[in-house]
């Protein structure tokens, strides 16, 4: 069959480290895709209106200089194809086919669990930029709306990744979820993102900054575990996407700073608590925006007891965050854990086997990075003489999945009575007054240095360049 | 099934390890159970068993009892019959021992055969059994049972294939399906169904039949039509003449034909291939499939009158291939279990296949060698239907699924054909084809009776007519996906893959899951005695099989002839 399209010139438009020139079948693949990838992002993508945008784009996957640096319109973005450096005596480190070589093609028995694992992955990448979509119109700066379209540049090419991995390896089924990737988008009644939290519009730039920190990092943790598969053009690819999502969470975490700190400022300034007036986001308020974007990143991580996980583990897809640093013997099977439970109106733990624990020891290990954050806010509180501090809230507040889903929770970690529950809510969670004035505050500044009232500069600008520089050109 | 006085030794391993290689090769000089003779246009078949001729070590066939060695005889023996002997137009089938007809198959036999074994050797059973039904049916070959003894479970099922049934009458003799009531198990070899389905037996007298170990003597059988007649022993030589003269009438065998010999096969083997001049096979044991390649005729060879057929007998292309493919499939089920995926491929010219095609299709109504040959394609096709592993046909620049040969192809449970070529490879190829012919709509008729494109296409009839209409049209991939003659027809971009990841995915399913399921499929629509034979029969008996009420240290296959009752696990299930 010929096709009457001209030829992509494939290793101008694609970055790659993947031979792409010489690869037909993924030739063929891209050809088609490709065009409805440049018009999912026409449709889904950002909508402001720029003409081009300082952006660091993938180009190679060396320790240094891997990231190149430069303005280019958004649409003209070089979406790459990158895998970490190949390992030729890399070995399965976990589960059933420990110690033999990694699968360098897809084994038949594992396809359909493969191919699930990264239909899920990928559909949360394109997720985060229908989010995100109206987000630009409302930036505090254009340092903040540049950090914006990066995210958004690199979750494409995150979609880009996953694709690349169904249409090398999946065969026709691979390429029919790879179309199915695009047809899906967040929030549509007809075809909605796999995954719920993924369907909720990011309304907001406090929002933004609470889901690049919370709910990115999810996605961190399921990358660290798929980096760990024995199915390495997985593994590898998860490994250098790990490489964009550390800036991901940097501008989620040092976006929360600076919010932080407008609002610390603020609270001195009128010594009041009450900054609402002034411009500002209460403490309060930052404090319900992170338990509700904690909470429902908690429930990505699924049931604490899981079969599925268990599976995947056994088989060699999926291990566990830093699977080769652990002092066990990697295969579990004798092993016990403990998980989540609530029993006769109390919270407590079950003991399982440890390969069903696996969906708990991962959200640990992420509740524990997440405390890292507020560590850092709570400082900046600190050295501004405010006593107030921000926390996590017990890890059964507010759950949709697992043990906790339908009981009343505290954030403190008591069971309490509906009534309780209602007559409390507005205090812990964001209401609609909250969300009203949050996006009340969400004003564009444009002019290059200058920034919004709710929040504090940057402290550094983006590569060395200064904060008022011109990350963004308009038309 | 039946009947063995002698006990297993106590304390004897059941089951031994090591199961020889089944071969299938025989003729008449080497039997050890079997003889027959041909007087005029009657052919006399006398089952007399050799007690120590057991195929395995472990047993002895007292009484006329049967194995898997004595049944490979009887196969063999049809075969001769259709082809070397197309003068006989009846076949009396009787017992050459004095007191008795024969008891069935050797419980000993079944007490310490594994599972698999005992599937296969029913499976095998059955088939012969149809074969018989078929003779009678298509082949102008009339069988009479002529039951000069008792004939106890799998004696009497043998009976239940002949069209009539012939008891002595001598006050001792009787017909019996003792399995129920003495062993725990069915009469799995046709015997349930045909006492009902073929001899029309009400149901609650079938049901004091099968639970009556003694069975009936002539009176009361003929009474009940378990036999069609009882003759004294006075009388018995001169009525089965008579009855045999009777069978042959009507048949529409030549009188002044020569037969053809079926000299034995030319097979190669070595540790992972088995090959034939028409077929190859090659095994893939870690990847446990078979890729089983038909060799199609050569364009110039096809033979143009019917004495030049004839002259080359078995070396005719159809029946050389029928032969060896046959061999073949008989040869992996019974030995190599674990090659759970046959591929199937053909290799030869279209024009080719499409030549004999037109031959057969010439001379099958008339010529009775013609006429065979399209019978045992059939049958061919048929084990393929009932053989419990995973079919695909591999379709491919080169192949030659054209017509009767497309049916193999049908029968498989999915078709992946290559759309265009093989960019890569060495020779110059044309895009793989297929074509219908007028054999895909009749000539091949599945256990259900219906053609494999019925079978396909269920309740689309519409769809079948179509297709019908499209015979002679060479059809590529992507058209006889569109028509929905193949699965998938992927280019040569993804077919590597596709197929690697197809048949590493099928390896890891539950073998069991995968015979049932597939087994389901392949039989869609209504139920013939054939399909309730293989279907309904065989799948209860072989989960009777593996219940601790038969199979267990205490059940009844193992406890029979120990003189201690059977304990059984009383829940119903
Ligand atoms: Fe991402
Ligand atoms: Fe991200």
């Amino acid at each position: 069959m010929t096709s009457a399209r001209p030829k992509i010139d494939f290793d101008a438009k694609i970055p790659n480290n993947v031979d792409l020139a010489s690869d037909r079948k993924l030739q063929r693949a891209l050809e088609r895709w490709q065009p409805n990838f440049l018009d999912w992002w026409g449709d889904m993508g950002p909508a402001v209106d720029t003409k081009d945008v300082y952006l660091r784009t993938a180009v190679d996957v060396g320790r240094e200089g891997w990231a190149h640096f430069d303005h280019v319109p958004m649409n003209e973005y070089r979406w790459g194809v990158f895998l970490s450096e190949h390992d030729p005596d890399r070995k399965i480190a976990f589960g059933e086919h420990k110690g033999e070589p990694v699968w360098q093609e897809v084994p038949g028995e594992y396809r359909a669990d493969l191919q699930r694992l990264i239909v899920i992955q990928g559909d949360t990448e394109p997720a985060s930029v229908e989010q995100q979509r109206f987000l630009g119109a409302t930036a505090p700066s254009l340092y903040d709306m540049r950090n914006l379209f990066q995210v958004n540049v690199e979750e494409g090419r995150h979609l880009w990744a996953m694709v690349y991995l169904l249409h090398a390896y999946f065969g026709r089924a691979g390429r029919e979820e790879a179309d199915q990737l695009l047809a899906r988008n967040s929030g549509s009644d007809d075809s909605p993102r796999i995954l719920g939290a993924f369907n909720e519009e990011t309304p907001d730039w406090l929002s933004f900054y609470m889901f690049t920190y919370f709910t990115d990092r999810d996605g961190k943790y399921q990358l660290g575990t798929l980096k760990e598969s024995g199915f390495d053009p997985l593994s590898r690819t998860c490994e250098f996407m790990l490489k964009e999502e550390a800036h991901h969470m940097f501008v989620g975490t040092t976006g929360i700073d600076r919010v932080v700190t407008r609002t610390a400022q603020l609270m001195n300034e009128h010594d009041s608590e009450e900054v609402a007036g002034a411009g500002g986001i209460p403490l309060e308020m930052i404090q319900k925006y992170i338990n509700f974007h904690y909470t429902v990143s908690l429930d990505l991580f699924g049931n604490e007891s899981s079969t599925n996980a268990a599976n995947y583990f056994t088989a060699g897809l999926k291990g566990r965050w830093q699977e080769e640093r652990r002092k066990d013997d990697h295969v579990l099977t004798d092993d016990a854990g403990a998980v989540d439970a609530v029993r006769d109106g109390r919270i407590t733990t079950t003991e399982v086997p440890a390969l069903l624990a696996l969906n708990q020891d991962l959200r640990s290990e992420y509740m524990g990075d997440c405390s890292n954050g507020l560590k850092r806010w709570n400082r900046i509180l600190q050295k501004h003489g405010i006593d107030a501090q921000l926390y996590l809230p017990h890890v059964g507040f507010n759950r949709q999945v697992g043990a906790f889903a339908g009981q009343r929770i505290s954030p403190d970690g008591k069971m309490i009575s509906e009534e309780e529950w209602t007559a409390n809510e507005g205090r812990w969670l964001p209401t609609d007054v909250d969300k009203t004035h949050v996006r009340g505050l969400m004003h564009p500044v444009l002019e290059p240095g200058k920034i919004a009232s709710w929040i504090a500069p940057p402290t550094n600008g983006i590569n060395d360049k200064p904060v008022d520089f011109e990350y963004v050109h308009f038309n | 099934m039946t009947v063995l006085e002698d006990a297993p030794a106590a304390g004897q391993a059941p089951a031994p390890e090591t199961v020889p290689q089944v071969d299938f090769d025989t003729d008449p000089a080497q039997y050890r159970h079997w003889r027959y003779e041909v007087d005029g246009e009657t052919a006399w078949v006398y089952l007399d068993v050799a007690e120590d001729g057991g195929l395995v070590p472990g047993y002895e066939l007292k009484l006329n009892s049967y194995d898997l060695g004595v049944d490979i005889e009887l196969y063999d023996l049809t075969q001769r019959l259709r082809f070397e002997h197309p003068e006989v137009r009846s076949v009396v089938l009787t017992s050459g021992k004095d007191s008795n007809f024969c008891a069935g198959a050797n419980i000993r036999m079944l007490a310490q055969s594994s599972h698999p074994w005992k599937v296969n050797f029913c499976k095998f059973t059955n088939e012969t059994r149809n074969g018989i039904e078929d003779m009678t049916a298509n082949s102008g070959q009339t069988w009479v049972a002529a039951l000069n003894g008792t004939a106890a479970g799998g004696g009497y099922e043998m009976a239940l294939a002949c069209e009539t049934i012939l008891l002595v009458n001598d006050r001792s003799s009787a017909v019996a399906l003792p399995e129920v009531p003495l062993l725990g198990v069915l009469p799995g070899t046709g015997g349930l169904t045909r006492v009902t389905d073929k001899r029309h037996v009400r149901k609650d007298r079938a049901d004091i039949f099968a639970t009556k170990s003694e069975g009936f003597q002539g009176p009361k059988a003929v009474e009940w039509k378990l036999v069609d007649e009882t003759v004294s022993r006075k009388q018995w030589d001169e009525t089965v003449r008579a009855r045999a003269a009777e069978a042959a009438q009507g048949s529409h065998r030549p009188s002044d034909a020569q037969g053809i010999a079926l000299p034995p096969l030319r097979r190669e083997e070595t540790a992972d291939s088995i090959t034939y001049p028409n077929v190859r096979c090659e095994l893939d044991r870690d990847a446990r499939t078979a890729t089983i390649t038909v060799l199609g005729p050569e364009p110039g060879t096809v033979p143009e009158s019917l004495d030049r057929i004839h002259a080359l007998g078995a070396d005719f292309w159809p029946l050389a291939m029928t032969r060896e493919l046959d061999d073949l499939i008989l040869r992996l089920r019974t030995n190599e279990l674990e090659i759970g995926t046959w591929l199937v491929r053909t290799q030869g010219s279209i024009e080719g296949a499409l030549a004999f095609e037109r031959v057969i299709a010439e001379h099958s109504g008339s010529d009775w060698l013609v006429n065979e040959i399209r019978h045992y394609f059939k049958r061919t096709l048929k084990r393929l239907d009932v053989t419990s592993r995973s079919l695909i046909a591999l379709i491919e620049p080169g192949s030659c699924f054209a017509g009767a040969l497309l049916e193999l192809a049908l029968a498989c449970d999915r078709q992946y054909m290559l759309e265009g070529i093989f960019e890569d490879a060495d020779e110059e190829q044309e895009p793989a084809q297929i074509v219908l012919t007028e054999s895909n709509f009749g000539a091949f008729p599945m256990g259900n009776g219906l053609t494999r494109l019925q079978s396909r296409f269920y309740g689309d009839d519409e769809t079948v007519a179509e297709l019908h209409e499209r015979t002679g049209e060479r059809l590529t991939g992507a058209q006889a996906e569109e028509a929905g003659l193949v699965t998938d027809a992927p280019d040569d971009i993804d077919w590597e893959d596709e197929i690697r990841i197809l048949l590493e995915e099928r390896a890891s399913l539950s073998p069991d899951a995968l015979t049932g399921m597939e087994a389901n499929h392949r039989f869609v629509g209504p139920e013939t005695m054939e399909t309730r034979i293989f279907g309904r029969l065989t799948a209860w008996q072989n989960w009777i099989f593996i219940r601790p009420n038969a199979s267990g240290a205490e059940g009844a296959l193992r406890r029979y002839g120990t003189g201690r009752k059977a304990d059984f696990d009383q829940k119903r299930v």
